[in-house]
């Protein structure tokens, strides 16, 4: 049996070159010091997107992209269809611990200045992923065509109308029409199944290439004396590994717990059901638009809204270019506190919208 | 000119015409269609008796929702359901007899003025007439 076996490895081997690369994943280093705990989540991130795809892939049997059928296919999933409710739910889930698990890749990374010289462009396709997972769950969150969704594609697609100049192309572009229709179902569904899985795989392998060629950054002011350094395969692998079951298990025990509800079907011509708010990860947005003045001097307040979050995500994605010390290896506390308040101001305004939802 | 050159830009020229005579029908593809659809300026919003004073109703007006309300003084009103800030549809609170949009807490009084939160502009406002049974609701001219 060993004997079979080996002839099978040295079979395949002699093929794909696994010895080379596991030679490489041996010779391959990961620093470790107190903070090394944040690089786990890079491999936590990676690990929930396979799971999305895996679950996205087997919901695609069941689920109907059409105003009629959509909620009903996902009720049926639900209800009729052995673990249909387990396959959506961990797809639910997972999306959003994702998303978490991004942020959480995103600060820290930013804390630790992973970002400077010569990480650049990780930083940069990092903020990428950032946005085409915001929009993978912006995307998924219509399809199950339920109230909730409805109107939060709604207040989204509109904001985007308000832009000037291209607004309303923009928006019609991603309706498919005017209104939120049939159309923006099958444009969303599009997006979400193939556009953006499109990207994923690109930026996503640019960004592992680079993380590969360019191995992890250790933090300004670690002398070496605190730093060490581990193989990444079998040590640092064995850890990542160790994460992802504690993070399986966290999914698990949600979805028996905590299923993924499915809502009221939505009706174009109901009112908005009141105390309405989209995704967790959106509602720092929301609570802005909510609190901002109708008017600031002659400017609309929600377009004044975007044009400050388009303006800060830009120079979010350029810090690395922007922070000069950081690239000469120096501290840069005024990069830390420009971080500490974009944190904070997501933190507070998120938990506003859960706090006072009559604010 | 060199023929060396006028080659290089002829193949150059052709290469971007060959690009864009692809792009030009996929982008024209993913474009939605403008689909034309009948202007309705005049609907039967609800029956005469139908709704009690301090209450309201949603009705469909073409491709968008309108709501008809009766007002604690018995006055029919009626205006575009869709909120002016980012066209959530409205609600008619009964006991603050106000008109909410719950998406963003901007409230309208029942003429249709920004009273607090975030919409720029007031409702649009119907003209509301009885014909026989029916309450009739037209677009202002």
């Amino acid at each position: 049996m060993k004997k079979a076996l080996q002839n099978i490895y040295s079979y395949i081997d002699s093929r794909f070159k696994l010895s080379s690369l596991i030679l490489f994943a041996k010779k391959k280093k990961v620093p470790e010091h107190r903070y090394s705990f944040w690089y786990y989540f890079g491999g936590i991130c990676l690990f929930l997107f396979v799971i999305q795809v895996l679950t996205g892939i087997l919901l695609l049997l069941y689920y109907t992209p059409s105003v009629d059928s959509a909620h009903e296919s996902i009720q049926y999933i639900m209800s009729q269809v052995k673990f249909g409710w387990l396959m959506r739910s961990v797809h639910s889930w997972s999306a959003n611990i994702l998303i978490a698990a991004i942020f959480i890749h995103m600060f820290s990374s930013f804390f630790l200045k992973a970002y400077r010289s010569p990480r650049e462009l990780t930083w940069i396709t990092g903020f990428f992923l950032l946005l085409i997972f915001l929009l993978f769950g912006f995307s998924g969150y219509l399809l199950p065509w339920n109230e909730l969704s409805f109107f939060a594609t709604r207040v989204a697609t509109d904001l985007a109308g308000t832009l000037p100049l291209i607004g309303s192309q923009i928006k019609s572009f991603i309706l498919g029409g005017t209104e939120v229709s049939g159309a923006t179902i099958s444009r969303f569904f599009w997006l979400h199944i193939a556009i953006l899985p499109l990207l994923t795989i690109i930026v996503l392998g640019i960004h592992v290439l680079l993380v590969q060629i360019l191995g992890m950054s250790t933090p300004i002011g670690l002398g070496k004396k605190k730093v060490s350094e581990v193989p990444f395969f079998p040590n640092f692998i064995l850890k990542d590994s160790l994460g992802w079951m504690l993070i399986l298990a966290l999914i698990g025990v949600l979805c028996v717990f905590f299923p993924w509800e499915v809502g009221q079907k939505a009706d174009p011509f109901a009112p908005t059901p009141l105390g309405i708010k989209p995704e967790w990860y959106f509602t720092f947005m929301f609570t802005t638009l909510k609190i901002i003045p109708a008017h600031i001097f002659t400017l609309e307040g929600e377009i004044l809204a975007i044009f400050g979050f388009m303006i800060g995500g830009f120079f979010w994605m350029l810090v690395p270019l922007l922070d000069r010390n950081a690239a000469k290896e120096r501290k840069s506390p005024v990069f830390s506190t420009i971080g500490w308040i974009v944190f904070l101001y997501i933190v507070v305004m998120t938990a506003l919208t859960y706090l006072l939802p009559g604010l | 000119m060199k023929r060396r050159n006028f080659i290089n830009y002829f193949l150059g020229g052709s290469l971007v015409g060959t690009i864009i005579a692809f792009l030009y029908p996929i982008i024209s593809f993913i474009l939605p269609t403008k689909q034309t659809e009948a202007v309705i300026k005049k609907i039967t919003a609800a029956k005469l008796g139908e709704l009690a004073p301090n209450m309201s109703k949603i009705f469909k007006f073409g491709t968008s929702p309108g709501i008809l309300i009766n007002t604690p003084d018995g006055e029919l009103r009626a205006f575009s359901a869709i909120c002016t800030h980012l066209t959530c549809t409205i609600i008619y609170e009964s006991d603050t007899g106000t008109i909410l949009c719950p998406c963003h807490n901007g409230r309208f009084d029942l003429s249709g003025n920004v009273v607090s939160g975030p919409p720029p502009a007031p409702l649009e406002s119907y003209n509301v007439e009885i014909s026989g049974d029916d309450i009739i609701v037209s677009k202002k001219a």
